[in-house]
């Protein structure tokens, strides 16, 4: 059978079912919202929304998988380029790039313009700590963390508070080799 | 060119162009979110009325902005005075726009003159998910109760709105109806406005 090629971001997008992006935008508001209620603290705001990416992305890189077709990433460099080409893409219907690649090639950002969860939105003085897209940074960890790659994600630069673009850091720490989960001899 | 490709930085974000609306995103990544909102709430509650409030009080923010959006950009700032208006505003406009589809059915209640019922075969929201038999009657579908009652209350018809699955017959899955009780007010209102 020959093999399946991969199909571009955009033609899986057009496959897919959508859903208005101002559903998903005012969904995340009230999220961050209803964690800001209970949790008070910033920091820990923080911490919760990357763990609920987390969950996301370890559910969300089978999809991605099942649907994209893409083959086995050689390198972390593919690995990033995939994520920003494809599946950002493909789940959130807006194309990232790939920039500041450092020496060892372990390192890189994923530049987000447009971003559909900040339609609308200002941070108040009261939360200027908050990573309104913090979501992301822990499904990117996530979904990366079920392939065996055991990855730091921060942001660099965010557009809530001033920049003029979304930047994600995206730091391979180690590369997991997959273990069985099970002895031969036992 | 001096910039060309960059975007205009708005110091408010109340001076930014309003989008058109018609940017989506996949319904999986809109599934992954809800999910996580569910179970979130799921782990700061005790019981399944706490858990529906919750989500009805997310819900409710999300029915406030959608209103004031929609009257901007689609209704040129017209509000709705009547009943009727608004109601149908909700079951066409609304869910047109957050759903990509009209409501399935509107009708009257038979029984009480302040009950009106919003019918939908599967609510998107509801579309992934399955609710465990020891949590009885619960749904998923508050959250959309909670966006109608946002709707209603920003618009000035205030009311208790709650979402029911329905069985039907040679259907497997219930329909979802989100039940519309007006307060009293509104129908005393509307009994003047003739």
């Amino acid at each position: 059978m020959a093999p399946v090629a991969p199909r571009s971001g955009d033609a899986i997008f057009a496959n897919i079912e959508r859903v208005n992006a101002e559903l998903f935008t005012l969904t995340y508001g009230a999220i961050v919202r209803q964690l800001l209620t209970d949790l008070e603290e910033v920091e820990e705001v923080n911490k919760q929304l990357d763990q609920m990416g987390y969950n996301i992305g370890i559910r969300l890189v089978d999809e991605f998988l099942a649907k994209s077709n893409v083959s086995r990433c050689v390198d972390f460099r593919e690995t990033t380029d995939v994520i920003a080409k494809v599946g950002f893409k493909m789940f959130l219907g807006v194309t990232a790039s790939v920039t500041n690649w450092d020496a060892e090639g372990t390192c890189c950002s994923i530049v987000l313009e447009d971003n559909p969860l900040v339609d609308f939105v200002e941070l108040p003085d009261t939360c200027q700590g908050l990573y309104y897209c913090n979501i992301l940074s822990g499904v990117i960890r996530g979904a990366l963390d079920m392939v065996s790659m055991k990855t730091e994600v921060t942001w660099l630069r965010d557009v809530l508070r001033g920049d003029d673009v979304f930047e994600l850091q995206v730091k391979l720490l180690k590369q997991v080799p997959e273990e069985y989960p099970y002895k031969d001899d036992e | 060119m001096i910039g060309v490709g960059k975007m205009k930085q708005y110091s408010n974000v109340l001076d930014k162009p309003l989008t058109k609306g018609k940017q989506e995103v996949s319904l999986s990544a809109f599934a992954f979110l809800f999910s996580e909102l569910v179970q979130y709430n799921q782990t700061q509650v005790d019981n399944i009325g706490e858990l529906e409030r919750r989500l009805e009080d997310a819900g409710y923010a999300v029915g406030a902005r959608v209103l004031e959006l929609l009257c901007h950009r689609e209704k040129g700032n017209r509000r709705e005075t009547r009943l009727l208006g608004i109601l149908s505003f909700v079951h066409s406009t609304v869910w047109k726009v957050l759903f990509g589809k009209v409501a399935d059915s509107l009708e009257k209640g038979t029984e009480h003159e302040d009950e009106y019922m919003i019918s939908e075969k599967e609510l998107l929201v509801n579309k992934f998910i399955s609710i465990p038999k020891d949590m009885g009657t619960f749904n998923c579908g508050a959250f959309v109760a909670g966006i109608v009652r946002g709707v209603l209350d920003s618009a000035g018809f205030p009311a208790v709105v709650t979402a029911h699955f329905v069985p039907m017959e040679g259907q497997q899955r219930p329909r979802t109806t989100i039940l519309i009780k007006f307060a009293e007010e509104v129908l005393r209102r509307e009994a003047r406005l003739g």
